[in-house]
């Protein structure tokens, strides 16, 4: 048991879908509860990951290696550091509460919906703890299938379009990365003689600079569609609106987080030369920041409530990129608590759209004003949303954004400046959107009998105020567990550059820790 | 020397005279035995029985192979070679006749066609099959390949009231003739060059010839017109759509995957045998060939609106995909066409499978609206759809994805970057017309209600390519060891 926790954690939603399969579909409360029973259990075996988690240990924990096709040298091949650890659980919260709140909102093909969601869970389980590039391209690709159908069959109007939309164009970068991967797979064995995809070799690959620049291009097509990045975000805002409540949450709360994780954790350790490269990390800055200023000028334009919030994805995705190419430890420690941040916040403002929409069925701003009369409850946790996704100080988006803009600012002014305007941007579009739906008096008649928040539906969602304020208040444990991974990396990347953690220490980490400064010459095992 | 016809020879044809002799013995105790119609099903016992002298055949060759360490037994003077290139292909071909005989009596009786003679035309196809993957003599393989033409042209055009089924029959005739007469054209100029029609003498003597000595390059064009009509690749490739449409679906999927697998065994003997030596000569034409393919196959499929034809073209683009393989020409390469030719025949028989199962009494059943709902009305059904799908689109873990990892590592390998990222782009167009069939099978409703048509055969038949579709992909290394050994030597 104890060596196979992680596979246990992997395995646990998928086991539970095949199950689900002998649940007669007419018994729909039956497959529900089923349903949310796993997902309970998903969240339940990862807990224990937490606790026995070495914040201060190097490399990657939990490890677990077996062979699975020798002839090509793929391993079924997992672990977790502190970046995988976060997403990790970030993934089995966040799938948990989306399983919950589909409870009422899904009436029609319960069975299909919730083992797509199931095996949607593992695949994304998957990415975040493969350590072999083979098995992470698996899973890279079987979380896909099941997003399509979430979308295509349970989404809005136009949701076939939407889906296939996202699946061919995550689907046409990854090709590309699959690409890259085998690049770098014969590359390994053109040196060493030996063809093996795990991540912790291919490290030692000492390449030319040309040749890692077209494979880190290669990458980042794959990685940046998935994102999205400017300008490859246009499936974003279609699979958004279209998606059913949940899928929209596990969309923006985790999906895309497999993106920025893909550049965390293969672009920058495996493609150092070209990661620091200048004009690499010009073109990506420069979009990362067009991101975040075209994402919130777009959202302060939208009338539809969620296609607001989904361009305020693009929005604050763009600070995850650039706080990973600041290249400084602050810049990537921001960007994964950013990450965690945005999947939070964001996947509460889902939720939110998704109460108000169950009541109402309708998204158009207009339709809204003075909710805060009718509904109390709902106006303080999306309040509390809000202020969270705006950066406010106490709550954890400030922490995400604060983090990433020292670290942005420590590599350059300029960069830092834009991307400023980008939270206050942030801040108008979000205000705008409470005073507009919330405040003032009930101008809509239709609103004025809706129901409050039930209990299952504040149950879905104090988990998630909870943990906002945690990471505002005390985010000293977000940044123990990063510090030996983020460092590891900024260490590849600009070797000698890795302190910058202590400073960070002083402001918010009562007890700062000295970073790991030891040259590391080829791998980081 | 002296002797006629030695224990060797008959070793190394043991397998095809069963098919012949079984396939004989249909068309005799066919009328003989059966003469209620409904009783001909019995005939699939035949069949199976054939099958099985045949695997056994097959695996005592390569018991025999394994046990005495040599790389190749060769019979009749050379013009048979056993292998583990041949055997390999032959246990494809075993496979694709089973799966196509037991699921055809349900078809044949719907469509009010079902005789005795379907049987044979199906074990003597696959004994033409045999010696092209097998055969190492220019007349021995063209023989091979007449012997399965021909049984196809009858098949393709079983339907005998039906005016599509005989348009394609004699389409592909036409065509089909046509092309055999570039093939034996160019095997005459082979013969002309070494005065002898066995492969090695072949290969000897163009190795000798310059590279790009005309005579050999004369040779070299006109057999691969046959050789590229054969797995239907462009600018070849007209035929395919129609003879796929028309025919009866269970000879569609004998059709496109048999005769293809057996087209590509012969391609390669011919492209890795003789005509190895004037790689830089076909190298760019074939890349200009498997691009073209590529590129009709998957742009055409897209505005498809009939499941056979949109099928027809998607197994257009896989003879792209196939051909890359060979135009890397590394060992992976090539062990990656083998990989694709096992991935392809049964994912590519599931899908025509789940179409044959669409065929009911008065309903054709092969149009995009005919599968609609399908999810509603039979899950089981869909869900094995969309893994085949899946796999012909080249999702993992699906074993699609195998075929085309090898193939675009052997890309990688060889430096031919521009062909990976077209041969990669074109697995999203790919996509997207594969998911009309999903989206069509998932998202949409029907009012018609009859239920699919189902057999006890159709059933294990599915069941078995799923169940292979799946494992290949997700635990492919018994079958990766299989197609290694495979590799021509």
């Amino acid at each position: 048991m104890e060596h196979h926790l992680l596979s246990i954690v992997l395995w646990t939603p998928l086991a539970g879908m095949l199950i689900l399969f002998f649940i007669p579909e007419a018994n729909k409360k039956l497959i529900r509860l089923w349903a949310n029973v796993v997902a309970l259990t998903g969240f339940a075996v990862s807990v224990p990951l937490v606790f026995r988690f070495e914040s201060g240990a190097t490399g990657f924990q939990f490890v677990e290696r077996a062979d699975w096709i020798p002839s090509l040298g793929a391993r079924y091949l997992i672990g977790i550091d502190g970046i995988s650890l976060l997403l990790l659980m970030l993934t089995t919260v966040i799938g948990f509460l989306a399983i919950l709140s589909s409870w009422n909102a899904i009436q029609d093909r319960v069975k299909e919906y919730y083992a797509m969601f199931l095996l949607l869970q593992t695949g994304m389980i998957g990415v975040f703890t493969a350590l072999d590039f083979f098995l992470f391209f698996v899973f890279w690709e079987v979380v896909l299938v099941p997003m399509y159908f979430i979308i295509g069959i349970w989404g809005g109007p136009r949701k076939l379009y939407a889906a296939i939309k996202f699946f061919l164009y995550t689907l046409a970068g990854s090709v590309l990365l699959l690409l890259g991967i085998l690049t770098l797979y014969f590359q390994y064995y053109k040196q060493f003689g030996v063809y093996t995809f795990e991540i912790q070799e291919l490290m030692k690959l000492q390449l030319p600079l040309g040749l890692e620049q077209v494979v880190f291009w290669a990458f980042f097509l794959g990685f940046a569609v998935k994102v999205p990045m400017f300008p490859f975000h246009t499936w974003l805002p279609d699979a958004h609106v279209e998606a059913p409540t949940a899928g929209s949450v596990i969309l923006a709360s985790v999906l895309l987080k497999m993106g920025t994780y893909g550049f965390l954790r293969f672009s920058l350790p495996l493609l150092p030369q070209a990661s620091a490269d200048r004009t690499i990390v010009q073109i990506l800055v420069v979009l990362s920041l067009i991101a975040i200023i075209y994402g919130a000028l777009v959202s302060l334009m939208q009338q539809d409530w969620k296609k607001l919030v989904a361009y305020s994805s693009v929005s604050h995705l763009g600070f995850c990129t650039l706080g990973i190419f600041a290249l400084t430890p602050n810049g990537l420690a921001g960007s994964v608590i950013q990450q965690i941040n945005h999947g939070i916040s964001t996947g509460m403002l889902f939720l939110i759209i998704g109460v108000v929409y169950e009541r109402r069925h309708t998204r158009e701003i207009a339709e809204y004003g003075g909710l805060a009369h009718v509904m109390p409850r709902f106006a303080t946790v999306f309040a509390i949303a809000m202020f969270s996704s705006a950066g406010l100080p106490l709550l954890n988006g400030f922490i995400g954004e604060f983090t990433i803009l020292q670290g942005t600012f420590e590599a350059s002014r300029v960069w830092a400046a834009f991307a400023v305007s980008g939270v206050i941007l942030g801040a108008a579009y979000l205000l705008w959107l409470y005073q507009r739906t919330m405040l003032g008096q009930v101008t809509n008649e239709k609103n004025r009998g809706l129901p409050d928040l039930s209990f299952r539906e504040l149950a879905v969602f104090l988990p998630l105020i909870l943990w906002a304020f945690w990471i505002g208040l005390y985010p000293k444990p977000y940044f123990d567990v990063l510090q030996k991974p983020v460092a590891e990396i900024v260490e590849r990347v600009r070797p000698n550059r890795g302190q910058g953690l202590e400073a960070r220490g002083q402001l918010a980490v009562s007890r700062p820790q000295a970073p790991d400064l030891r040259p590391r010459p080829g791998g980081s095992q | 020397m002296s002797q006629f016809y030695t224990a060797t020879d008959h070793f190394t044809i043991v397998p095809a005279l069963m098919l012949a002799l079984f396939g004989s013995a249909i068309l005799m105790f066919d009328f003989l035995l059966f003469t209620d119609l409904r009783q001909r099903k019995w005939l699939l016992l035949f069949v199976l029985l054939a099958e099985g002298f045949t695997g056994y055949g097959l695996w005592r060759q390569q018991a025999y192979l394994t046990a005495t360490g040599v790389a190749e037994i060769t019979g009749f003077h050379g013009s048979v070679t056993i292998d583990g290139f041949g055997i390999y292909y032959n246990w494809i071909f075993v496979a694709a006749a089973v799966i196509v005989a037991i699921v055809s009596y349900k078809y044949l009786e719907i469509s009010g066609e079902h005789h005795g003679e379907y049987y044979a035309l199906i074990l003597f196809a696959q004994s033409g099959m045999y010696f092209l993957a097998m055969g190492t003599d220019l007349i021995t393989l063209f023989i091979g390949l007449e012997l399965m033409a021909l049984c196809f042209y009858v098949m393709v055009g079983f339907l005998r009231s039906d005016k599509r089924s005989n348009e394609a029959a004699i389409k592909y005739l036409l065509l089909g003739a046509f092309s055999s007469g570039f093939l034996v054209y160019g095997f005459s100029v082979m013969y002309g060059l070494a005065g002898s029609t066995k492969l090695t003498a072949v290969t000897a003597a163009i190795a000798m010839r310059p590279a790009w000595d005309p005579v050999v390059f004369l040779a070299l064009a006109t057999t691969s017109v046959g050789l590229l009509f054969k797995i239907s690749a462009v600018p070849f490739h007209m035929w395919a759509p129609d003879a796929y449409e028309g025919a009866p679906t269970t000879v569609t999927a004998y059709l496109a995957v048999g005769s293809k697998a057996a087209s590509i065994a012969f391609l390669l003997r011919m492209f890795l045998g003789p005509l190895a030596t004037a790689r830089n000569v076909w190298e760019p034409l074939l890349s200009v060939v498997a691009v073209a393919t590529l590129t009709i196959g998957n742009l055409a499929a897209i505005n498809q609106t009939n499941i056979k034809r949109l099928l027809a073209y998607s197994s257009i683009s896989h003879a792209g995909y196939m051909l890359l393989g060979l135009i890397a020409g590394n060992e992976t390469g090539i062990n990656g066409i083998a990989v694709y030719v096992l991935v392809y025949t049964f994912m590519n028989l599931g899908a025509f499978l789940v179409v044959v199962a669409l065929r009911r009494a008065n309903i054709i059943g092969e149009g995009l609206e005919d599968i609609a709902g399908l999810m509603q009305k039979s899950p089981g059904y869909a869900v094995l759809m969309l893994i085949f799908l899946l796999s012909l689109s080249g999702i993992p873990p699906t074993a699609g994805f195998l075929g085309k990892y090898y193939i675009f590592l052997s890309l990688i390998q060889t430096g031919h970057y521009t062909l990976a990222v077209i041969a990669v782009l074109y697995v999203a167009v790919a996509v997207y017309y594969y998911f009309r069939i999903v989206r069509s099978m998932f998202a949409r409703e029907t009012e018609e209600k009859a239920p699919l048509a189902t057999s006890f055969g159709l059933r294990v038949a599915l069941a078995v390519s799923g169940a292979l579709t799946l494992v290949i992909g997700i635990y492919p290394e018994p079958f990766l060891r299989l197609a290694q050994n495979s590799l021509l030597r």
